[in-house]
């Protein structure tokens, strides 16, 4: 097991995001609207370690993690801020590249792994093809010496590298989305993105393929963004959270500080309403619904849902305040920027 | 005491395939459960996908015929209502809420239309019964008709949507509700309500509710008895919180084994179960 | 309904040529009601003129006028597409419908009839037709041929559209509210399968337009009523294009050119228009 907490001194940054904004802009019959995915999202992951990134349906997590890995078109657009990546000493803005140094980073220095799985995989090729399309030409190693990296790879990740050999088709969901995360791992990639790595699985499986993910991570040392609004994978599996509504950031922090002690009333609301298996204490869920993010509301987003509301939340919205090392809240009650925080 | 639901020993089995490649897919065997009339219950069907738990709902519904074993509702035969008048007798008592609520409405249509058809159609509501019958409806899961009236899916939530399902479900005054996975696409801040709404139908309107879920914590939270569903058997069922809480079957300690829980939150050690 | 037309030709470029394209060669047809001469009639101008400000476009070897004879050649290759369109229309609708409402053995039944309809060589077919009538054929016969025989690429198309509906949550939902199922498929899923039956219908007076511009040139229909395919067959018979009189082929082949362009983009347009997801993405949010 790494031990990300106590190499916070020497924690370097690998990607640093600076107030991106991206909207979708549409124009159909006359009617143009805005839908504003991600609007003013300031982050940063360091080196070694798994940035979670959690929120609801259409909060804009999985448009913020195109956004970062550049993979957009129309109407998707990024309308302000700065996506920076750091492989190694070698810093890019990942919207300065051109088509060819953006196609050179991608497999060798960032990779992803999707939901669906089956989109990565070629249905109508073995698993072994896929692996040389995709990695072989990153590699740079004649086909033999490949196909043996490719095995130990998947030897040192406890998969049968006679999977190789299969059709997609003949492995199971779980075992599909092992192989991916192999996939995208073997080029030993410095940066990870996964999005729903889990969603579509069991829950058996479901362990078992964070697991793995875990494990990836802490042989070739990546980081890695993990996306899913499910709270207890991020629990079992990412060292920072990083909570989105409507848009924006408005919590992050280690993911034992921000789960166990959640500031914004939003957070708190999402780790109490979880039912557990021997608490039978009643939970509430949270009245109304996330704004639209073609019209959202002025001031805090979450103002009208919000228990807590105050005037001033409903007029401006509130800057992302550190309340403890490394713990950033975004709400004028919890976190007002003066320092006065309330209990 | 008689029964509401009572599925005796039903098995199901598809067919697919050619008649030279044909595979024979054994999607539930040998199933018996019984829920009582006059003790309203929440029986939580647990599994996995390909467990078999979606097909038994849809032969609860009467939307699959069982190959094996009889599905009775009040005593009659499931699978032998057949006429449209019998149909609609049946769907009186026995309502359906479904997994997406996103796809549980025509996203063409407004909503209220649905509430509005099963006032006149199941409810035999005319005129301006149809409205107080819909408001009343929707007052019980927390909405009102002036909110709802006009709207379309799209301009809903998931959670308003899937309260709109329910409400247009009691109706018609069911005895029993199948809810199939009801709050797996439902975004977490919102699937509280919905859940501890199945709770209150249970306690106030005295409908009882097969809930079929993947989720034990759900299942742990609200319901009364579950049932542990591993390729199409049963394979441990009794007292919710007991079997939750002290499982027997490998299998059902597999699926506890595997709830991520939060509280394990900051010490990311995650282990394989394999 | 006039909301609709409005929208789509303020704010679609492809529907207004579409529009205007059609609308031209439609006006164009109309004047046949007008034309000084019966179109069976020959030598009624001197032939071989190329065209000029008194014959626009030419006149014949034949002595007849190009622009007056292309307006009855028009007007019975749009009639003809036109009931070719909705003859199988009727056909494919009923029986994809059918076939995907009701599954099972209905469903097998129906589909091997019409994946034998998919598999028929149509041409020879039509040929073959021809030869059997001889001369009785016309182009209402014709058209009820082809109509008979197109359907059935669309029929899977509306039968598969029908299958995904049917298995659709929101159906569940209807059966459950006491809806029956003449008015879930009427009320309820009528609008997803419109786009489509537009679509085919404009696709399908293409396709039999220029099947039959390909059996009149051939000589295997009715060369007696003036089509565009007819006319060009004449033109052959009198090798008008060895001949030099090149407006005889020139413009029956630009005025059918302008119909397919102009149907075309009708139907890309109409349809990405009354498509469902487009409409939803008009009514409000969707995306996320």
């Amino acid at each position: 097991m790494s031990a990300p907490l106590a190499k916070v001194a020497d924690a370097e940054r690998v990607l640093d995001v600076a107030n991106l904004r991206a909207y979708y802009q549409t124009w159909h019959f006359g009617v143009s609207r805005d839908v504003r995915a991600v609007d003013g999202v300031t982050l940063h992951v360091d080196r070694n370690e798994i940035y979670g990134l959690a929120g609801e349906s259409s909060c804009g997590k999985s448009t913020l993690i195109r956004t970062i890995v550049r993979a957009i078109r129309p109407p998707l657009a990024v309308v302000e801020g700065s996506v920076r990546f750091d492989f190694g000493g070698r810093a890019c803005d990942i919207y300065a590249l051109d088509r060819a140094r953006l196609a050179g980073i991608r497999w060798r220095h960032l990779s992803y792994i999707l939901q669906g799985s089956m989109n990565v995989l070629n249905p109508v090729r073995r698993v072994r093809e896929s692996f040389v399309d995709f990695a072989f030409r990153h590699i740079g190693k004649p086909m033999p010496q490949f196909l043996a990296l490719v095995e130990d790879h998947l030897a040192r990740l406890r998969l049968d590298p006679a999977v190789l050999g299969s059709f997609p088709h003949e492995l199971s969901g779980g075992m599909r989305q092992r192989v991916t995360i192999a996939l995208a791992s073997v080029c030993r990639p410095d940066f990870i993105v996964a999005d729903e790595p889990t969603t579509a699985l069991d829950v058996v499986v479901q362990k078992d393929v964070l697991a793995l993910l875990r494990e990836v991570q802490r042989q070739i040392r990546s980081s890695m963004i993990l996306v899913t609004h499910d709270i207890g994978v991020h629990a079992n599996a990412t060292d920072r959270l990083g909570v989105m509504y409507a848009g924006r950031l408005i919590e992050e922090g280690r993911t034992g500080e921000v789960i166990r002690e959640p500031r914004h009333p939003y957070t708190a609301q999402l780790v109490t309403s979880l039912p557990r298996i021997g608490d039978i204490e009643p939970k509430q869920g949270l009245d109304g619904a996330p704004p639209s993010l073609a019209a959202p509301p002025p001031g805090c987003r979450f103002h009208p849902r919000c228990p807590l509301a105050m005037e001033m939340c409903r007029r401006e919205h509130p800057p992302m305040v550190e309340v403890a090392a490394g713990h950033r809240v975004a709400c004028w009650v919890k976190a007002p920027p003066g320092g006065m925080a309330a209990p | 005491m008689s029964a509401l639901l009572d599925i005796d020993r039903v098995g199901m089995t598809y067919v697919s395939g050619t008649l030279l490649a044909r595979r024979v897919v054994r999607a539930v065997d040998d199933l018996s459960l019984r829920l009582e009339a006059g003790r309203p219950e929440i029986v939580a069907i647990i599994g996995e996908s390909g467990s078999g738990k979606t097909t038994l709902a849809r032969m609860i519904l009467n939307l699959a015929t069982p190959t094996d074993g009889v599905i009775r509702f009040r005593g009659t035969d499931v699978a032998k209502i057949r006429s449209n008048h019998a149909r609609a007798d049946f769907m009186r008592q026995v309502q359906p809420i479904f997994q997406n609520p996103f796809e549980a409405f025509n996203p063409l249509k407004r909503v209220d239309r649905y509430l509005f058809m099963s006032a006149r159609r199941l409810a035999d509501a005319r005129g301006a019964e149809v409205d107080a019958l819909a408001d009343r409806a929707l007052h019980q899961v927390g909405l009102s008709l002036a909110e709802l009236r006009g709207r379309f899916p799209h301009e809903l939530s998931g959670g308003q949507l899937q309260r709109a399902a329910i409400a247009r479900a009691l109706i018609s005054a069911p005895k029993l509700i199948v809810a199939d996975e009801p709050v797996s696409m439902v975004d977490a801040s919102l699937r509280m309500s919905i859940v501890n709404l199945f709770r209150s139908l249970r306690d106030e309107l005295h409908v009882s509710i097969v809930y079929i879920t993947h989720d034990l914590a759900t299942a742990y939270y609200i319901s009364d008895r579950v049932l542990i569903m591993q390729r199409g058997r049963a394979v441990e069922s009794g007292a919710a919180r007991e079997v939750l809480a002290n499982p027997q079957h490998p299998y059902s300690r597999l699926l506890k084994a595997s709830v991520l829980s939060p509280e394990d939150a900051g010490k990311p050690t995650i282990a394989a179960n394999t | 309904m006039f909301t609709v037309l409005r929208d789509l030709l303020r704010y679609r470029t492809e529907f207004r040529f579409g529009a205007i394209l059609t609308g031209f060669i439609a006006a164009f047809a109309a004047l046949s009601l007008v034309s000084p001469y019966p179109p069976q009639d020959q030598f009624v101008v001197p032939p071989d003129l190329p065209p000029s400000w008194s014959y626009w476009f030419g006149t014949t070897s034949r002595g007849q006028d190009v622009f007056w004879q292309l307006t009855f050649a028009i007007r019975n290759t749009m009639l003809f597409g036109l009931s070719v369109a909705v003859l199988s229309r009727l056909v494919s609708i009923a029986i994809g419908m059918w076939s995907g409402y009701k599954g099972g053995i209905v469903d097998r039944l129906l589909m091997s009839v019409n994946d034998t309809f998919i598999v028929i060589p149509l041409f020879p077919l039509l040929v073959l037709f021809y030869f059997v009538l001889r001369d009785r054929m016309s182009w209402p016969l014709l058209a009820l041929a082809m109509a008979s025989l197109g359907w059935a690429y669309d029929a899977r198309l509306i039968r598969a559209v029908a299958l995904s509906l049917s298995s659709r949550e929101f159906t569940q939902q209807c059966v459950f509210s006491g809806m029956r199922t003449r008015e879930i498929v009427f009320q309820e899923h009528l609008p997803y399968v419109l786009p489509i039956v537009f679509y085919t219908t404009m696709n399908n007076m293409n396709w039999s337009i220029g099947l039959e511009v390909t059996l009149s040139v051939l000589g295997f229909t009715d060369i007696d009523t003036p089509t565009v395919g007819v006319m060009i067959y004449w033109a052959n018979q009198h090798t008008a294009l060895v001949a030099g009189v090149w407006w005889w082929v020139f413009f029956p082949v630009l005025f059918v050119m302008i119909l397919f362009i102009g149907l075309f983009l009708l139907a890309i347009s109409t349809n990405e228009y009354i498509d469902p997801r487009s409409r939803l993405a008009r009514m409000g949010d969707v995306s996320g």
